[in-house]
């Protein structure tokens, strides 16, 4: 039988506010434990929380980022559980009246084909503490600092077909809100995390199959291999004759599977009722406004203008805007290369995304700054050295040995353009291989690049290439 | 609607509540009365009435994003049964 996935993504994108959303303690990540947890987050009695405005900026900006209704009014719903790192027995979230709803984002297709991707609704609540359980004797260690950091939840439309899909869709929804400023994208400390609602019917069929979520993923890698696995998973088992249970399930990473989460609690019985501790959130179009002044050029957009403008294909312009500090580099690179578009895209996704990755460091913190490349690659463009040496000194570059031209002279790089030079080399090389010189004359070509090899060698690499080809060709033909 | 012995104690373990058993048709009872009321307004017709989130007709008051809040774990862990590492003990939570 062929079978259909339907999958659906809740993402949690903590807000990069100072401040957490109901409290005026830090959210800095890494603080001794419940050292930025204070009376409010603790769910000390008296207490009342305070909405932060700067979270309702950033929930604005999302909206209109993905073509959201920013609601009028919204309402704040305490969602029941009990749960050690939940001091009061409740989360601050939104229920039935979210901040913004209604929107969409469009995911490129590994073919190459656009699709929309509904969102349903994102919505602002407060994040738990954090349990740890390792090192102690039957007891649970709680940390408090992350209660009530920001969260803005995005409920996308059951419109992903696949896992890629899935991937796709986080991926365009991880570089949006680190273009907006809104997320820091942080996936190893949790700032960026997803569950996946994954179910599959037969090919045609209308109605939707019984759904599983799998909770707290936190990485593109296991989002994909987790909804790849629970596919295979109720593929099975409804063709073994059983039925898909709703359920909560985890993706155990180690094992690469997914496995039932049994708690006592009943799952979704939240017991959702508005807080009266808080009043309606109203947003004013003044507050849209400030909101939407503040919104940067989007990476769709960007991506268009890489293509007009610098004369990019598709593919590269994707990959130089997916993050917004590494399309920052380019365009300082190309301004600073004086044009040459192509040639630093090419610096930018091979010799700096190869060191970047390689050392496991982001652009923002390379050691050879748009400027120092940039008078690198005017070298290769004015001829003074070729690309091949160019990499040497980038090498060098990286390794703080010096700026590019610095690095030229001392090592004696300049490229070797004086013809009478090329010519006494590539006269010695002729002398030195008769017999490839009867081939290639007998109507071998492929040895010219053996020659042109041969030259470079001779050269140290400093040979100009293209009047090597050129004076060897007159030569072999004479 | 009206609540049995079992929906108590499911409402009372939702709430984490220890409801004695000789008590549980006596809160049945109770409850389903409560609801028994809510039916009653529910009868009525509030097709053109806005839901209302909150009895005080405001907005919410919102704080600018920033930190005033300093550290005063040491006096909040003084009122904790166990601590440890600056960290809050509780009896072991197993998922």
């Amino acid at each position: 039988m062929q079978w259909e996935t339907v999958i659906g993504l809740e993402i949690h994108a903590q807000l990069a506010t100072r401040s957490k959303i109901f409290s005026g303690a830090s959210t800095a990540y890494g603080a001794q434990p419940n050292t930025q947890a204070c009376a409010v987050d603790l769910g000390l009695p008296g207490v009342l929380p305070v909405l932060n405005a700067g979270a309702v900026n950033m929930a604005i900006r999302f909206g209109l980022a993905t073509g959201c209704t920013i609601a009028p009014r919204s309402v704040f719903a305490r969602k029941n559980y009990f749960y050690p790192d939940l001091p009061k027995g409740y989360q601050i979230s939104q229920y039935e009246l979210p901040v913004v709803h209604d929107g969409a984002v469009t995911i490129e297709l590994p073919d190459g084909e656009e699709k929309r991707i509904g969102i349903t609704r994102a919505h602002l609540e407060e994040d738990a503490g954090k349990s740890l359980h390792e090192g102690f004797e039957g007891v649970t260690g709680i940390d408090l600092n992350r209660a009530g950091t920001p969260l803005l939840e995005i409920v996308s439309e059951p419109d992903l077909g696949s896992a890629d899909e899935a991937v796709a869709y986080m991926r365009k929804i991880h570089s949006l809100v680190r273009y907006l400023g809104i997320c820091d994208g942080n996936m190893q400390e949790g700032s960026f995390r997803c569950d996946a609602n994954v179910s599959v019917r037969p090919a045609g069929q209308e109605s939707l199959g019984t759904r599983t979520e799998i909770k707290n993923v936190n990485s593109f890698r296991f989002v994909e291999k987790a909804i790849a696995f629970e596919v295979e998973r109720q593929i099975d088992v409804i063709e073994s004759g059983g039925a898909v249970i709703q359920e909560t399930r985890l993706y155990d990473a180690v094992n690469n599977e997914t496995r039932s989460m049994r708690t006592k609690e009943e799952a979704n019985d939240y017991r959702y009722f508005p807080d009266p501790d808080l009043l309606p959130l109203v947003i004013d179009e003044a507050a849209i406004e400030e909101a939407r002044s503040m919104l940067p050029e989007l990476p769709d957009a960007r991506k268009a203008r890489f293509v007009e403008q610098y004369g990019l294909s598709a593919a590269d312009a994707s990959l130089l805007t997916a993050a917004r500090e590494t399309a920052d580099y380019y365009e300082a690179l190309v301004e600073a290369v004086g044009g040459e578009a192509k040639l630093a895209a090419n610096w930018v996704m091979g010799e700096l995304a190869g060191a970047l990755n390689r050392e496991g460091m982001e652009i923002g913190a390379s050691p050879v700054s748009p400027a120092d490349l940039g008078a690198l690659l005017r070298r290769i463009s004015d001829n003074t050295i070729s690309g091949k040496i160019a990499k040497d000194v980038f090498d060098a570059m990286w390794r703080g040995e010096g700026d590019a031209d610095s690095i030229i002279d001392a090592r004696g790089l300049r490229q070797l353009t004086d013809s009478s030079a090329i010519e006494g080399m590539i006269d010695e090389v002729i002398a030195a291989n008769p017999a490839q010189v009867e081939q290639y004359r007998a109507g071998k070509d492929k040895l010219l690049g053996f020659f042109v090899g041969q030259v470079m060698k001779a050269s140290g690499g400093k040979a100009n290439p293209a009047q090597v080809n050129e004076i060897l060709r007159r030569k072999l033909a004479e | 609607m009206s609540l049995d012995n079992d929906d108590v104690r499911h409402i009372a373990h939702l709430a984490r509540l220890g409801v004695d058993e000789a008590d549980l048709a006596g809160y049945a009872r109770d409850l389903s009365d409560i609801l028994r009321f809510v039916e009653t307004m529910n009868s009525v017709d509030t097709g053109s009435v806005e839901p209302l989130a909150h009895p005080i007709d405001m907005a919410q008051r919102l704080r600018p994003d920033t930190v005033t809040e300093d550290n005063q774990r040491e006096l909040f862990q003084a009122l904790a049964p166990a601590v440890e590492d600056g960290l809050y003990l509780v009896p072991r939570v197993i998922e």
